[in-house]
């Protein structure tokens, strides 16, 4: 599994929202190569190789990152952080799932440099909706320089 | 200006030059009446003196009936200008000899008197008899006017008034210099508590001017000032905590509430999802009544979702400050309207007046006339003729916007209910709805600082209506 292409890489504590966000993305054909995490700590311990993802292959890393913000241990802004200023993961487009577009954080998430959000809607319709539209947006059609040649 | 009004300097020296004037003036009334009868006393004795020493002279000329020697001895009284009249009688009580001898006789007495000298219509006069060893020669008789008392006094009056005048003007000026003594700390405390009063600050003292009974004011004063000082701290202090206390209660409430709808959407979020895998997944193994219960589980956890969202909007309500602008109401109205017009569907006819433009925060305003507007259209949808009108009209300092339908309307016994979060007055059934619109509206309008209420009678229509400060 480790040395497989990881297109997205779900960061999400609760099960059931990770469950309905992985049925939402396959319902898109976009969930094949997802790997879901459950909090911060394990997501940057896989992202930079580290602890249980030692000597995992660094050039591997995931197209997408789906971030819930509110998480136990590190939350989702910390996780965003240290994203955003490892030059190794930089370039990875960041999506901010919230509860709310009231959120206090957002703001705060945009200037660390998140690229995108999507607030989890009761309706969950409009949610399958809004997830497939970012993930083929940045998987898709948003070319990262450098990995042109995957996903092909 | 009344005494009592007048500053506290004028009213000492007008007290000190009135009363050195009233003992001044007493002085001098006494002087002058005691110096008016000594001097009389003493001119009328100088007469005498001169009668008897004249009536001495006479005796000779009376004895040999020399009239010329009388009359030389008549004239020498020139050298007394006062004397106007003199005159000898012979002892047989007859005209001797006048002095002037120009002054015709019926100046005299027709005949001599026993009358010392004494003064009579303006004039000092009298008669001295004339004796030579007991034997009655005859009278002298002599008249002086007044004319020297006259200016004697009026020169003492002079020189009275000019003492008085020269006395006050010196009482002004050294009562002006010590007046001060006793006015300005009266002055000075004065001054301090005016501006205490005006710049509340209580730090502030009177300097002490002495131990008198000022100076014991002064401490009395300060001691005050302490007082108020201390009350005043404690009452800030006070406000201080109750405003803090007040302010954390109120964050955690918000806290409370944001999170309590932020966290209750989490498990509707997954009813909704997992409703939807199993319509996805399972839908062919339902039979019709496994449909029915399906989609009643969807309707409520829709309406859950709902109720979330309302109370989500009105706990963000209490946290926002409003934001008063000048706003057209009308352009407000309507737009409003329109915005009610793309998400619902009706079939109302709805007049806008010309309402009066009013100082506001556009978007909670906008969010009050989409409640209420929203609120008229869904409760006249079952009126045959749907007709809502939207007025205002000013009322003192006020103006009442009112917002008036024929749909349904309420009956005025749960009047009461009609603006509480979460009371309805209508089934789900009949009418959708959380429960929450009113209750902001409420929220928005008080925050405005004015007052909503409602009028109507069940299935004539309801009138809505807030005021706002003109």
């Amino acid at each position: 599994m480790e040395n497989l292409p990881v297109e997205i890489l779900l960061i999400e504590d609760n099960i059931d929202d990770a469950e309905l966000t992985i049925h939402a993305l396959k319902k898109k054909n976009l969930g094949n190569n997802l790997i879901h995490l459950k909090d911060g700590e394990e997501a940057l311990e896989f992202l930079y190789a580290t602890g249980k993802y030692a000597g995992r292959n660094l050039n591997l890393q995931p197209r997408m990152i789906l971030l819930d913000l509110k998480m136990p241990k590190l939350n989702g802004m910390e996780v965003l952080e240290k994203v955003k200023t490892e030059p190794s993961t930089k370039k990875i487009p960041v999506v901010i799932l919230t509860s709310s577009r009231e959120d206090p954080d957002l703001r705060r998430c945009y200037e660390l440099g998140a690229n995108s959000y999507i607030v989890k809607p009761v309706d969950f319709e409009s949610f399958v909706n809004a997830v497939a539209e970012l993930g083929l947006y940045w998987i898709i059609l948003n070319q990262i320089p450098g990995q042109e040649n995957r996903g092909k | 200006m009344l005494f009592k009004d007048i500053p506290i300097r004028q009213k000492l020296m007008r007290i000190i030059l009135l009363i050195s004037g009233i003992i001044l003036f007493v002085i001098s009334v006494v002087f002058f009446i005691y110096e008016f009868n000594a001097y009389r006393r003493n001119t009328a004795q100088k007469l005498s003196i001169l009668g008897k020493v004249i009536a001495t002279n006479s005796t000779a000329a009376l004895a040999f009936d020399d009239k010329e020697a009388a009359y030389e001895i008549l004239l020498a009284l020139k050298a007394e200008p006062h004397i106007i009249a003199a005159a000898l009688y012979d002892k047989h009580g007859n005209i001797f000899v006048v002095y002037p001898d120009s002054l015709a006789g019926e100046h005299f007495p027709a005949a001599p008197g026993n009358n010392v000298f004494h003064f009579e219509g303006g004039f000092l006069q009298g008669f001295q008899k004339v004796n030579e060893g007991g034997r009655h020669m005859g009278t002298l008789f002599l008249k002086s006017d007044l004319e020297g008392m006259y200016q004697r006094f009026s020169l003492f009056g002079i020189t009275i008034l000019s003492v008085i005048v020269i006395s006050l003007l010196l009482v002004y000026i050294l009562s002006n210099i010590f007046q001060k003594v006793i006015s300005k700390p009266i002055l000075t405390l004065s001054s301090i508590a005016k501006e205490i009063s005006e710049k509340h600050d209580y730090s502030v003292r009177a300097v002490k001017s002495g131990n008198d009974e000022l100076g014991s004011l002064t401490d009395s004063f300060n001691e005050m000032i302490d007082e108020i000082q201390k009350l005043q701290r404690e009452l800030e202090q006070k406000v201080k905590d109750r405003t803090e206390k007040l302010e954390t209660a109120n964050k955690e409430l918000e806290a409370f509430s944001y999170s309590v709808s932020h966290d209750l959407r989490a498990p509707l979020r997954a009813i909704n999802g997992y409703s939807n895998m199993l319509w996805d997944r399972y839908q062919h193994v339902f039979d019709k009544e496994g449909i029915r219960l399906f989609n009643r589980i969807g309707e409520n956890a829709k309406n859950m979702g709902m109720l979330i969202d309302d109370l989500l909007e009105f706990s963000r309500l209490g946290r926002k400050e409003i934001c008063k602008a000048p706003a057209d109401m009308t352009e407000l109205a309507e737009i409003s309207l329109q915005e009610i017009n793309t998400s619902i569907k009706h079939n109302a006819t709805i007049k806008i007046g010309q309402l009066h433009p009013a100082n506001v925060d556009s978007i909670m305003m906008k969010q009050v006339l989409i409640n209420l507007l929203s609120n008229a259209i869904k409760y006249s949808s079952k009126t045959e003729k749907p007709e809502i009108a939207v007025k205002s009209v000013i009322s003192g300092n006020e103006i009442i916007y009112s917002i008036s339908d024929n749909g349904v309307g309420f009956n005025t016994q749960y009047i009461d209910k009609l603006f509480g979060v979460f009371q309805r007055l209508h089934l789900q059934s009949e009418f959708e709805g959380t429960g929450v619109g009113l209750a902001l509206v409420k929220r928005i309008i008080n925050k405005h600082g004015g007052k909503v209420w409602a009028t109507g009678e069940l299935n004539k229509g309801a009138t809505f209506s807030f005021s706002l400060h003109a």
